[in-house]
């Protein structure tokens, strides 16, 4: 049986006779149809050309089952960033857990929603919205919309600034061994709209389970949505995910995505600009060891005139792990004065660690400003010498300089209590406890 | 407290020092003169134990250590300072964290106590005095950004915080208006000691107005091809140094 009709068989389990609207169990078949017609990618396909999912594919991920958690606020409190005041939703194994979960007082008309309470509440917000910015045509984003159990919906209405950041935390457990999770996040920011939501994927106890995520992102016209992304799998863990955004005229979307979890990860980024003047950053950084896999695509879409895309990623590989970063970037012929910038910097410290950087820019207007650089490289033996000529030794030294790499694209996160915890986090992996 | 005897070295093949003898005492401010490309970068760097410069031959002694053996990071703990000609950049690294990261450890190796960053601040407040600078360049990157002038002062002030025995300065004039000339030359006088000695690399004279040798030589063509007082380094400001190139046939 191929991998793909097992997953028809676990379908038909699953959301067979499910009691939803109408118009979501369609979604959910042609999905699972669209599912089975592509199956899982191969290397022969372009846009996975350096990262085989043999791994997924070979194995049988059931949905994972929906049961309330043992776990408390205090089992999760190392993945909150000390933040007591940001909104939390917490979800544990797929299932979220009202419990554990804090966003009352929100902003005035701003909804924040479960994807449950959404159906009940704003059921034709979901019709009409989900599944557009990312339709089910990649295999993983018509797995993620034909499996999709539980996930986030936020509006943000016209001119109102969320001042509160909202953090959305998927944790998983022991329980979500073997099993499949396939959160869903809609976040619509309406014109002079603005938000910051950070996304954060961690573990407790390991087990080899795949985590399938998918967001739909849209920024209004004069909107800014800063979205974070940490994902901090276990090391046993796969991990796929897929950001899609829109904008409109004069909006910025910033998304930075944070990657040191999974054996297998791959992340995708991509915005469209559908407005003039519109602004996108993509920036990220993955810091992997040992037989680690991680792999970035991201896809700007200039469509309108005039907008920018800056984007800066940075990969620490020890080990024998695998950094894979795919820039590509297209040009509309109607997106004359387009400005675009990319660059991807690899550090590598493992004498088996490999990158593969590859920009693919498409440009079909003439007036146009697009660049791209990728560096790999090992630490600069200046660097070196200069902080050993202080009477820094060899091991404090490079450690120093390797936690320096990463810390210098963190500099881009824009709100300081995460950039503060994920240099937290670096600095623990980095330098040796006894030398501080 | 430094004898170098006989030197040689190399770089990328070539060789740039070609025999220095040279004997430093406690107490002393040597200068070195010398016309770009003579070698003094060389031998500030080989005496700091930059892995890129070969030694083939001679020997250099200090405190009756046999001083090549070590690598850089033993001669920094055992008082050696180079306040380079080109400071390096290190983005990501704080200056703060840096000092403090390069203090303790020079402290470590003398048996002395770690400080925290409180106490440490304390420390930085009184040395940051010592070159004009304020706390802000303590939260900044080493370097990075800084302007030819700031980067020159924060060698000294990297100095002053270390306390080194033996302190090499590398053009550390070069590139600075008169009024960071001043601050980085009483810097250096502020922080002379008579158990602690001065190496001073210039290309110019002008420095040597505020910090007064003891010694000056010349060095052309990876050779001291003079040495003598304060004096000789005002002829050399007067006539150049062609006619003392000329006087000591040195040729490559
Ligand atoms: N790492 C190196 N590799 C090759 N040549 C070098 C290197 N460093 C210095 N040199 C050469 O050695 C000579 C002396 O350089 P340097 O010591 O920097 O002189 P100075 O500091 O007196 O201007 C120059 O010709 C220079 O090009
Ligand atoms: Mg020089």
């Amino acid at each position: 049986m191929t991998a793909h009709s097992k997953y028809r068989e676990l379908f038909e389990a699953a959301v067979h006779g499910a009691a939803a609207k109408d118009w979501l169990p369609k979604l959910k078949i042609a999905a699972i149809e669209q599912f089975e017609a592509v199956g899982f990618p191969t290397t022969r396909d372009e846009d996975w050309h350096f990262t085989s999912v043999t791994p997924i594919a070979e194995r049988t991920f059931r949905p994972v089952k929906l049961s309330a958690t043992t776990l408390t606020s205090n089992d999760i409190a190392r993945f909150t960033y000390g933040q007591d005041d940001w909104h939390l939703l917490v979800f544990v194994n797929g299932r979220y857990e009202p419990a554990l979960s804090n966003f009352a007082e929100l902003d005035a008309e701003a909804q924040v929603m479960t994807f449950s309470e959404a159906l009940k509440e704003a059921p034709e917000l979901l019709a009409e919205r989900l599944g557009t910015l990312a339709p089910a045509k990649q295999a993983f984003t018509a797995l993620n919309t034909a499996f999709m159990a539980d996930g986030v919906v936020i509006r943000v209405p016209k001119d109102i600034a969320l001042e509160t950041p909202i953090h959305i935390l998927y944790v998983t457990d022991a329980h979500a061994n073997n099993a499949s999770l396939h959160p869903r996040t809609l976040v619509i920011a309406e014109h002079g709209a603005q938000a910051t939501l950070i996304e954060t994927f961690a573990s407790i106890g390991s087990g080899t389970y795949l985590t399938n995520h998918v967001a739909e992102v849209v920024v209004g016209d004069n909107a800014r949505v800063d979205h974070y992304k940490v994902q901090r799998e276990d090391g046993n863990a796969f991990h796929v995910g897929t950001t899609q955004a829109t904008q409109g005229r004069d909006s910025i979307y910033h998304a930075f995505s944070f990657a040191t979890g999974a054996q297998l990860s791959r992340t995708n980024v991509y915005s469209r600009l559908l407005g003039s003047n519109a602004e996108v950053r993509l920036n990220g950084l993955y810091a992997l060891e040992e037989a680690q896999h991680a792999d970035h695509q991201t896809f700007v879409e200039h469509i309108a005139p005039a907008c920018s895309s800056r984007e800066v990623y940075k990969g620490i590989l020890d080990g024998t792990s695998h950094g894979v970063f795919n820039g590509k970037v297209y040009v509309d012929p109607q997106a004359q004065q387009t400005d675009g910038k990319q660059t991807n910097h690899t550090l590598l410290i493992g004498d088996g660690a490999r990158v593969d950087t590859k920009p693919q820019l498409e440009i079909f207007a003439d007036d146009v400003k697009c660049t791209h650089g990728a560096t790999v490289g090992r630490l600069d033996d200046m660097a070196q010498f200069y902080m050993k000529s202080r009477g820094i030794g060899a091991e404090r030294t490079r450690a120093l300089l390797t936690y320096a790499f990463a810390a210098e694209v963190l500099e881009l996160i824009e709100l300081e209590p995460l950039k503060v915890a994920l240099e937290g986090l670096l600095f623990e992996r980095f330098i040796p406890p006894d030398s501080v | 407290m430094l004898k170098i005897e006989n030197l040689t070295a190399s770089a990328g093949g070539k060789q740039i020092l070609k025999g220095i003898s040279l004997a430093v005492n406690a107490g002393e401010v040597h200068a070195i003169m010398g016309p770009n490309g003579s070698g003094k970068s060389t031998l500030a760097q080989v005496i700091a134990g930059h892995p890129g410069y070969e030694v083939t031959g001679g020997t250099v002694t200090y405190e009756g250590q046999d001083l090549l053996e070590m690598d850089a990071e033993v001669r920094a703990q055992k008082g050696i300072f180079l306040a380079f000609q080109y400071p390096v950049e290190i983005p990501g690294v704080s200056n703060a964290y840096f000092l403090r990261a390069a203090y303790n450890e020079i402290r470590k190796a003398r048996g002395e106590e770690e400080v925290d960053p409180m106490e440490f601040l304390d420390v930085m407040t009184e040395k940051l005095k010592i070159v004009e600078m304020t706390e802000d360049m303590l939260q900044r990157s080493v370097n990075a950004g800084f302007s030819g002038g700031e980067k020159k002062r924060n060698e000294i002030l990297q100095m002053a915080v270390l306390s080194p025995k033996l302190a090499v300065l590398d053009e550390t004039d070069s590139g600075l208006d008169i009024d960071a000339l001043r601050i980085v030359a009483e810097g250096v006088n502020k922080l002379k000691r008579p158990d602690n000695a001065t190496v001073v690399v210039t290309h110019y004279q002008r420095l040597l107005n505020y910090i007064v040798p003891d010694y000056v030589h010349v060095l052309a063509q990876g050779r001291i091809v003079r040495s003598g007082g304060k004096e000789l380094a005002l002829e050399l400001e007067e006539r150049g140094y062609d006619w003392l190139l000329e006087a000591a046939g040195a040729t490559a």
